[in-house]
């Protein structure tokens, strides 16, 4: 065991420890959801499934920007360890994808008729995470760490100047999404009763996040050592 | 000056390779004019015309055709590593991108030139004046596509499945840009006046002058050893 394993598994053995506490937290939101919150009038039982929709938006989107400026600053710094925690934040971040990706069409079918209408935001969220695919495939298909890290860096960089475009793509394409409950304080803002869960889910989906993310950061650079020690 | 002249000699000499032997381009046109046979023979002949397609056909068959252009840009400098002769030369690395970039774009422009004339013939378009108009439309969205491209290649040609990675790296780079060109296309095609196309227009130039921007600082990042 040398130094730099045995401080990767002290990372990993904390971020272990926040994801516990985080999953622990996630239980009490469901609690609080099913147990002390009224069902929604217009939409009913179906409405609850926001409480994990919209949070896991957040951490995933989070997550994917967290690809693109880490990248930015790979090529300031050149430090390895700034591309095992980009290669975690993405993977993290398509974990979180995969819940926007399934919880979006569930909630559709109840209240559109329809799992897939090609709703701008979950749209979005598909280009994303197709992008964040090929992130994957380029990773994989590179051996040497520098130019992965490198090649990753400017796919994640470019990736985020894409961003905007993809968001007007879709809006200028279609619309049927509800409109966002938290960011429009003038549109009939949700009644407290239903959006203090849905604060509340935005923070464990937060720490939610810190704790996936330090894990996987931790195994990254276990792996690397151990790379670096068999070498 | 002197980054202008590498590039336009670089340039050159790419698209002079490519004229001598004419292999690539003739590949790129010929799976073009597949792909539209491809559209032709697998629509709802009952139901679908082919001028109701015609738009959707140009714009999907030219996505194609780059894809495949582009991943030939820096296959040729691979053998006999022609790539490190270019590296060791005096001149920076943004004169490569912007030689490559301007081959590929020359190559393309070609591309289209052919597939143009043959999607107006198969598809029945005849020959109207906003056709002027959807020329500009796929000329502005080659030089997105292939400043995107040209990064995306040289990085690609790096790894095992260069073939199989550019596309799946690319296309959703090409989505944006292909939506503002199609949307202006559907636009003309339904008569109205190019006024009302303009802000695709201005979308698209947008596309392209961001992603040349930042083409041209990623490219060094590609090729520093």
């Amino acid at each position: 065991m040398t130094p730099d394993i045995i401080a990767a598994e002290r990372v990993i053995g904390r971020g272990r420890i926040l994801t516990i506490i985080s999953l622990l937290l996630l239980a009490g939101i469901y609690l609080m959801v099913f147990q002390y919150t009224p069902p929604e009038q217009m939409q009913g039982l179906a409405f609850k499934i926001l409480y994990v929709h919209a949070p896991s938006a957040w951490a995933a989107e989070g997550a994917f920007v967290m690809v693109g400026l880490v990248g930015l600053m790979y090529f300031w710094l050149k430090e390895q360890r700034l591309d095992i925690f980009a290669e975690a934040s993405a993977e993290v971040g398509m974990v979180f994808g995969t819940v926007i990706l399934t919880t979006g069409p569930i909630w559709g079918r109840t209240i559109w008729g329809a799992y897939w209408a090609w709703d701008p935001r979950l749209t979005f969220t598909l280009l994303l995470y197709l992008i964040f695919a090929g992130y994957f495939a380029l990773r994989s298909a590179i051996r040497d760490p520098s130019e992965r890290a490198r090649f990753s860096a400017v796919l994640g960089v470019m990736g985020m100047l894409l961003v905007p475009f993809i968001h007007l793509t879709v809006f200028l394409f279609n619309s049927q999404h509800p409109e966002p409950v938290l960011m429009a304080p003038r549109k009939s803002p949700l009644p407290w009763v239903l959006l203090r869960p849905l604060l509340a889910s935005f923070a464990v989906f937060t720490l939610l996040y810190v704790g996936f993310v330090t894990t996987r950061y931790g195994i990254g650079l276990r792996r690397a050592a151990q790379e670096g020690a068999d070498a | 000056m002197k980054t202008f002249r590498a590039a336009l000699a670089i340039a050159a000499k790419d698209l002079r390779i490519e004229w001598r032997t004419r292999t690539a381009l003739l590949t790129s046109t010929v799976f073009a004019a597949l792909v539209f046979l491809i559209f032709v023979f697998s629509r709802d002949t009952g139901g679908v015309s082919l001028a109701t397609l015609a738009p959707s056909v140009l714009w999907v068959t030219l996505a194609l055709a780059v894809v495949v252009a582009l991943n030939r840009a820096f296959l040729l400098e691979r053998e006999n590593s022609a790539l490190d002769g270019i590296l060791l030369a005096p001149v920076s690395r943004s004169a490569v991108f912007w030689g490559k970039w301007l081959a590929n774009l020359g190559f393309v422009l070609m591309i289209e030139g052919i597939a143009f004339p043959l999607w107006i013939l198969f598809f029945g378009v005849g020959l109207r004046p906003a056709l002027i108009t959807v020329l500009l439309l796929a000329i502005l969205a080659a030089v997105g596509f292939t400043a995107v491209g040209t990064v995306f290649s040289a990085m690609t040609v790096r790894t095992r499945f260069a073939e199989l990675l550019l596309p799946v790296l690319l296309l959703p780079f090409m989505i944006p840009p292909l939506f503002f060109a199609s949307q202006g296309t559907v636009r003309l095609f339904e008569g109205r006046p190019v006024t009302e196309i303009l802000s695709w227009l201005k979308l698209l130039a947008l596309y392209d002058v961001s992603f040349l921007a930042v083409a041209t600082l990623l490219f060094p990042k590609v090729m520093d050893e």
